[in-house]
């Protein structure tokens, strides 16, 4: 495999500060809060699956949260998202309702998709989340759909899609871009690289760990950015999304990045014939993005140790509030099953 | 408004255009709409009435854009898809299948991913395996999916539209072999899909036909050739595969306690098992004078050899025998 990412994907690399000059002050004080919520939201999530609360399985996201929150920051309720099968972070950053994501991986009739989705199947349109579901690429072609029903309906409204490197093997996707590109559709790709398929490896899969490259197949506009640096997702996603919303046609981000909980539920994945080691996990979590964030602005004399372990506290709370709720919550009446299979 | 004639084709071109002029949230999206020579006369000049932006002609990626249409209904539109084959439209499974059969669902009913996927059946003509395929069966399994086969050119228009007006992903199948009926068809009357029932489309008393599509038309054939030699066969269509309602059907057994089922797929896991095994079980025991019976295609793909294909498909003919076999026991 072509190393075509060079320092991004080297786990001992990019540990540092991250640049915040001319950051608003409430704006970083808001990615950061948001990002820590969805890690604590997701936190909760490992535990109750690994206690027995949740019954199904869920693809935990801690250690991605910058990329969600970095690129929400542009979007807007009317614009249409779709997630995959690792979207808790896609939605929170939307709409920060963990109790609803609480009930929902629970199945109760209270979460975003009335408990008849779990984790895998989460929706909350009202707020811009279109949908995500765990067929791989499943939503990619759907997301170019909204984004030409976009253009359609004469809105500057965009449609961004949240995908893996693993989900560029399947063929729709490569479809899609070309479809996209050929109808002009407003429309983001987002693909979070973060070098694993479930348990393989990208060089076990690719001739290049570069997704872009298919980016400049298609000739659609693309940046590629450190996935743990908020600011600079941000930053490149704003221009694109600028772009796209102005009428110049799809954009592309791949953010490079990595899961620091294996492909599903509670454990490390280090030990199942996975090429993971607990060295990488450690490397990677040294580029926590939260971390990097919360350091550059106490550095910056914008925040304190005082104030996170207040923040964190607040939340450990409502998560514990939320959490028993849900977890007293009804489940889906029994007629639920028939009720929903046609409108 | 008075009535005017219509050939099916050209039934299916006065849907489109009755959307497209009433329904600005419709669009059509499919391969060689800009050039729609692959579906006879069911879709001429509608680019150049409606404009390209509603008429949408495409890379060959059917299953981007089967997707594309999906998302577009969850975000108000109403799409039709077009597959000028169902072959080719296999590779878009997974946007059937997966996203728009269960959207509703797996969203708690909030989600509702309107489109519609016209899907044609093209076969005869030595075109062979992947030219031919009739997979009605495959998508009547499916919960979630509604599936549509008008055999009639009132049916043809008026099933479109309903198709095209209702909340619920709809699989819209129409087969080359009918265009040539003729009728004449009143103005548009907008149609609930989801109330819409098998019809007895020739009534009778010594047995029951029931068939879909284009072996509806086989069965009325049969039918008329059989009651100049004093057979009285009732004809049941069934319109609406998925979800698929019984009780017209068991109605029409109760009263010739004879069926006979002919459908256009493959006989093995095929529609024509489901027709059989809803009805007897909901009939009383006894009720049949005879075994029912059914004839659907052999379990083979197409052949291409004129010799075999001949051999191969179903005739009127064929039902006729069927027919006489079963009341001269």
């Amino acid at each position: 495999m072509k190393n075509n990412l060079g320092d991004l994907s080297n786990p001992q690399k990019h540990h540092e500060l991250i640049l915040i000059d001319n950051q608003d002050i409430d704006v970083l004080k808001q990615i950061l809060s948001s990002m820590i919520l969805i890690r604590k939201t997701e936190q909760q999530i490992a535990i109750g699956r690994k206690n027995g609360a949740i019954g199904g399985p869920v693809h935990l996201g801690a250690g991605q949260e910058a990329i969600a929150v970095g690129i929400s920051q542009s979007l807007r309720k009317t614009d249409r998202v779709f997630g995959a099968h690792r979207s808790h972070s896609h939605l929170l950053a939307l709409n920060p309702d963990f109790y609803r994501l609480f009930a929902e991986v629970l199945g109760k009739e209270t979460g975003f998709s009335k408990g008849m989705g779990g984790s895998m199947h989460l929706y909350d349109q009202p707020n811009g989340f279109y949908g995500s579901v765990p067929i791989v690429a499943g939503t990619v072609s759907l997301a170019v759909g909204a984004a030409m029903a976009a253009s359609m309906q004469k809105t500057d409204d965009i449609g961004v899609v949240y995908i893996g490197d693993g989900a560029v093997e399947e063929g729709v996707v490569h479809e899609s871009f070309n479809l996209a590109k050929i109808q002009k559709a407003p429309m983001l790709f987002v693909i979070e690289n973060n070098l694993f398929a479930s348990h393989m490896h990208i060089s076990l899969r690719q001739p290049s760990d570069m997704i872009s490259r298919f980016a400049i197949a298609n000739d659609i506009p693309y940046k590629l950015i450190d996935g743990n640096d908020v600011v600079a997702v941000a930053k490149a996603s704003k221009e694109l999304i600028d772009d796209i919303r102005a009428g110049h046609g799809p954009g592309f981000i791949e953010l490079v990045t990595y899961r620091w909980y294996g492909h599903v539920d509670w454990r490390d994945d280090v030990d199942v014939g996975v090429d993971r080691s607990l060295d990488d996990i450690e490397n990677w979590k040294a580029r926590d993005p939260i971390l990097r964030l919360s350091k550059s602005m106490i550095k910056a004399k914008m925040w304190s140790m005082e104030q996170e372990n207040d923040l964190n506290n607040m939340f450990d709370k409502e998560i514990q509030t939320a959490w028993e709720k849900a977890i007293n919550d009804p489940y889906p009446s029994s007629d639920a099953t028939l009720k929903y299979v046609y409108s | 408004m008075k009535s005017q004639k219509y050939n099916y084709g050209t039934a299916i071109l006065a849907a489109f255009e009755y959307l497209l002029e009433n329904y600005p949230e419709v669009f059509v999206i499919g391969q060689g709409l800009w050039s729609p020579w692959y579906v006879g006369n069911s879709m001429t000049d509608l680019d150049q009435k409606f404009g390209i932006e509603r008429v949408i002609d495409t890379p060959v990626s059917e299953s981007a854009c089967t997707g594309a249409a999906v998302g577009a209904s969850l975000a108000g539109m109403k799409p039709i898809v077009v597959h000028p084959r169902m072959d080719f439209m296999l590779y878009a499974m997974d946007a059937i299948v997966n996203q728009a059969a269960k959207w509703s669902h797996m969203m708690g009913g909030q989600a509702h991913p309107g489109i519609t996927i016209r899907s044609i059946i093209n076969r005869g003509g030595e075109q062979g395996a992947q030219h031919s395929q009739a997979l009605h069966a495959w998508f009547a399994h499916v919960p979630g999916l509604r599936v549509v086969m008008p055999s009639t050119v009132a049916d043809a228009r008026d099933l479109l539209i309903a198709s095209v007006l209702c909340n619920d992903p709809v699989m819209y199948i129409d087969d080359r072999w009918l265009y040539e009926q003729e009728d004449e068809l009143p103005p548009v009357t907008e149609l609930d899909l989801t109330t819409q029932r098998p019809v007895v489309s020739l009534t009778g008393s010594d047995i029951t036909i029931v068939a879909s599509g284009h072996a509806s038309l086989l069965a009325r054939e049969a039918a008329g050739q059989l009651g100049s030699e004093n057979f009285s066969v009732e004809v049941v269509d069934v319109r609406v595969l998925n979800p698929f309602h019984t009780e017209e059907i068991i109605k029409s057994v109760k009263k010739t306690k004879n069926l006979l089922v002919v459908d256009s797929g493959w006989i093995s896991g095929g529609f024509s098992a489901e027709i059989i095994a809803k009805v007897v079980e909901q009939l009383p025991v006894g009720c049949l004078s005879n075994p029912p019976a059914r004839i659907a295609l052999p379990d083979a793909p197409a052949p291409t050899s004129r010799v075999l294909e001949k051999a191969y498909y179903t005739s009127t003919d064929d039902v006729v025998e069927a027919v006489k076999k079963i009341l001269d026991n």
